[in-house]
């Protein structure tokens, strides 16, 4: 037991030490070069003003969002795993994505993307529009309490019914605003500027240390309502808290980011692979491997086709993808 | 079968309401595939109709649109309902997963991939090559997928398998994106691979047919075991039965049905993941009943949708996946809700 948890610790120092890597190399590489040392000089307060310029108004916020993102969407999906007891959980399928998908849809549609205010509105409207799929999934499963298979058939439904909807009011809109609802649909965080930043960072302050702070209860409801009430669990109450922050948690993450596929779905799957399902270890594990993921894959799609960008969800698909894949055939 | 019968007991199989389904379902479907040659952009009546069939005039137009037109959109319409729909019920009873659908399988994205680099080899490909490489795609993908699922040392487990086909599913697509994007093709392939049955010719239905019979008759023959394997690993194993075989035949006749779905009518989403959901609330979970009620109900679907998509904007049409969604999901949550209940 002991050396196990040894072993954990380990595995999260490694971790830690692989995003504080990825952060220094990632400074250094984009479109404009800015050598190591130019970047220890920027950092100490040393720096040219175009290098400030470059690293602490357009990298470093751009950085923190993917480390953000990367955390919020990892620990959403484990609690979701978790809750609904399905391995294919993810906010991406249980529609909270599509909801705010839609709403951002909706709200191009109406608004004809008067380009000053949606800046700051529609990560709003994301946030509103998760929000509304949440409750919408959560009332129609309550009856008389809430399963998890209700939860997850529901949830299937709703997303199936914004997906259809963010179609057809996709279709009816003109080409430029076309383009714009797809690449937030599509995830995306290269507009990133530090008030993005301020606006996500309270809710991963908060959300992810209660997480973590539920983990002995999120261990019960994993196995079970009976056996979860039988250990003194207050289901209902907890798994509705739970599911509350997980919908903040991805809310705020796609309202900022867009719906960034995969990340949540396979984070927490590599996080147990690696340190197992107790769920003190494996939510740090989560959120750590989260966000080093997000933060490669945007330092990747920066750069590996400079001076264009390659969509960060794809890369997000093809390295934990392969990894996933790696580890599936190594177990 | 004394097993059986405990089985259907507990689990309240409902083989009268199942009957009811399939004898209305099947009479709803020839009135829906007799409504959607009816309805459509140019108004043609019934007694042309009757005329096109019986003493076929080639000069006229109107004969033209409903043999060459209608009733082959609407025969495919109905295959593809019946493919995707049972594809489903099997991937959700072999992987006892509720969130399993074909396109999970990879069979989906690896059509759409191969479909991606056909466009990027030749900008121009005629239906027929199209159709090929989807298939061949398709293969690829689940072929990854199973290879994966089965190279590892502990085995090839259900979850294993939904597992693998979910993150090979996400790094095809990704790669597909990635080449759509690169060669500037994105708009092109999207038509194909969100394409409806809208554009079907004969010689679709001529190749779809054959593939889609034999996966259906396959699937009525596998509808014991997948009861049985719906049951856990262990229970089947232990019932006698050759999980392995059930489970590499049930591969089989996914890969059939969703790939010639597929490669005909690209990806229609909703049908794979809900009908076999809708079905198992109203017949119970005996797969024998499931199967061939989600066949019906999936042909019901999509034929019907495929007749609303052609009316509600004429002489538009709205992408059918979505008017699947849109009409069955209310359907959906009020028998979630009622039931609610698992596998």
């Amino acid at each position: 037991m002991t050396s196990h948890s040894k072993k954990d610790r380990l595995i999260m120092a490694g971790l830690f030490i692989a995003i504080i890597a990825t952060l220094l190399i990632s400074l250094n590489m984009g479109t404009m070069r800015v050598t190591p040392a130019e970047v220890f000089q920027t950092l100490i307060g040393n720096g040219s003003e175009q290098n400030q310029l470059i690293l602490f108004d357009f990298r470093l916020p751009r950085m923190i969002i993917a480390l953000l993102i990367g955390a919020g969407m990892g620990i959403s999906g484990a609690i979701l795993q978790s809750v609904t007891h399905n391995e294919l959980a993810d906010p991406g399928i249980l529609g909270i994505n599509s909801g705010a998908g839609f709403a951002v849809v909706l709200f191009i549609y109406l608004t004809h993307n008067n380009p000053v205010s949606t800046v700051f509105v529609l990560p709003l409207t994301a946030l509103v529009g998760a929000v509304l799929a949440a409750v919408l999934i959560y009332s129609i499963s309550w009856k008389n309490g809430v399963t998890p298979i209700r939860l997850i058939l529901v949830g299937i439904g709703i997303n199936a019914a914004f997906s259809a909807l963010i179609i057809v009011f996709q279709l009816r809109m003109d080409p430029d605003n076309f383009t714009q609802a797809t690449i937030w649909l599509s995830g995306n965080i290269s507009g990133t500027d530090w008030s993005y930043t301020l606006a996500l960072l309270p809710w991963i302050l908060i959300l992810l240390p209660f997480t973590i702070y539920k983990a002995s209860t999120l261990d019960a409801l994993n196995l079970g309502d009976e056996t979860a009430q039988g250990l003194g669990a207050a289901v209902e109450k907890e798994r509705m808290l739970l599911l509350l922050a997980a919908v903040a948690l991805a809310g705020a993450s796609v309202s900022v980011g867009g719906a960034i596929a995969f990340l949540g779905l396979v984070t927490p799957h590599l996080a147990r692979k690696l340190v197992g399902v107790r769920h003190r270890h494996s939510l740090i594990t989560t959120a750590l491997l989260g966000a080093l993921l997000l933060l490669a894959a945007d330092t990747i799609g920066r750069n590996i086709l400079s001076p264009s960008e390659i969509p960060v969800g794809l890369v997000v698909s093809l390295l934990g993808g392969g990894y996933f894949v790696y580890l599936l055939m190594k177990s | 079968m004394a097993i059986g019968t405990q089985q259907k007991n507990r689990h309240n199989s409902r083989p009268v309401v199942a009957g009811l389904i399939l004898t209305f379902g099947l009479v709803l479907l020839i009135i829906s595939m007799a409504l959607s040659i009816l309805y459509g952009a140019a108004d043609i009546d019934l007694l042309t109709i009757w005329q096109s069939l019986t003493q076929y005039d080639p000069a006229q137009s109107a004969h033209q649109i409903i043999r060459n037109l209608r009733i082959p959109r609407g025969l495919a319409a109905a295959l593809i309902g019946a493919a995707l729909a049972v594809s489903g019920a099997i991937m959700q009873g072999m992987t006892r997963n509720a969130l399993a659908s074909p396109s999970i399988m990879g069979v989906t994205a690896g059509a759409g991939f191969m479909m991606a680099v056909a466009m990027a080899i030749n900008s121009q490909p005629s239906t027929l090559t199209m159709m090929l490489w989807a298939f061949a795609g398709a293969g690829l993908g689940a072929g990854i997928v199973f290879g994966v699922g089965s190279i590892s040392k502990s085995g090839l487990t259900p979850v294993k398998l939904a597992l693998a086909g979910t993150a090979v599913t996400s790094m095809l697509s990704a790669l597909s994106s990635g080449i759509t994007i690169h060669f500037n093709i994105a708009k092109d392939l999207s038509f194909w691979y969100a394409g409806g049955v809208a554009s079907v010719q004969w010689i679709h239905v001529q190749l779809l047919a054959p593939v889609m019979i034999i996966g259906l008759i396959l699937s009525l023959f596998l509808a014991k075991s997948i009861t049985v394997l719906n049951l856990g690993d262990d229970v089947a194993k232990g019932l006698g039965q050759q999980t392995i075989l059930v489970k590499v035949i049930a591969i089989i006749v996914v890969l059939l049905l969703t790939g010639a779905a597929v490669s005909v009518a690209g990806t229609i989403g909703f049908i794979g993941l809900v009908i076999p959901h809708i079905t198992r609330f109203l017949v119970g979970v005996n797969y024998r009943w499931i199967i061939p009620g989600s066949a019906i109900l999936g042909a019901l679907l999509l034929v019907l949708a495929d007749t609303a998509s052609r009316m509600i904007n004429p002489p538009f049409e709205t992408p059918v996946g979505t008017v699947t969604a849109l009409v069955g999901v209310p359907f959906f949550l009020y028998l979630a809700r009622k039931e609610g209940r698992g596998l």
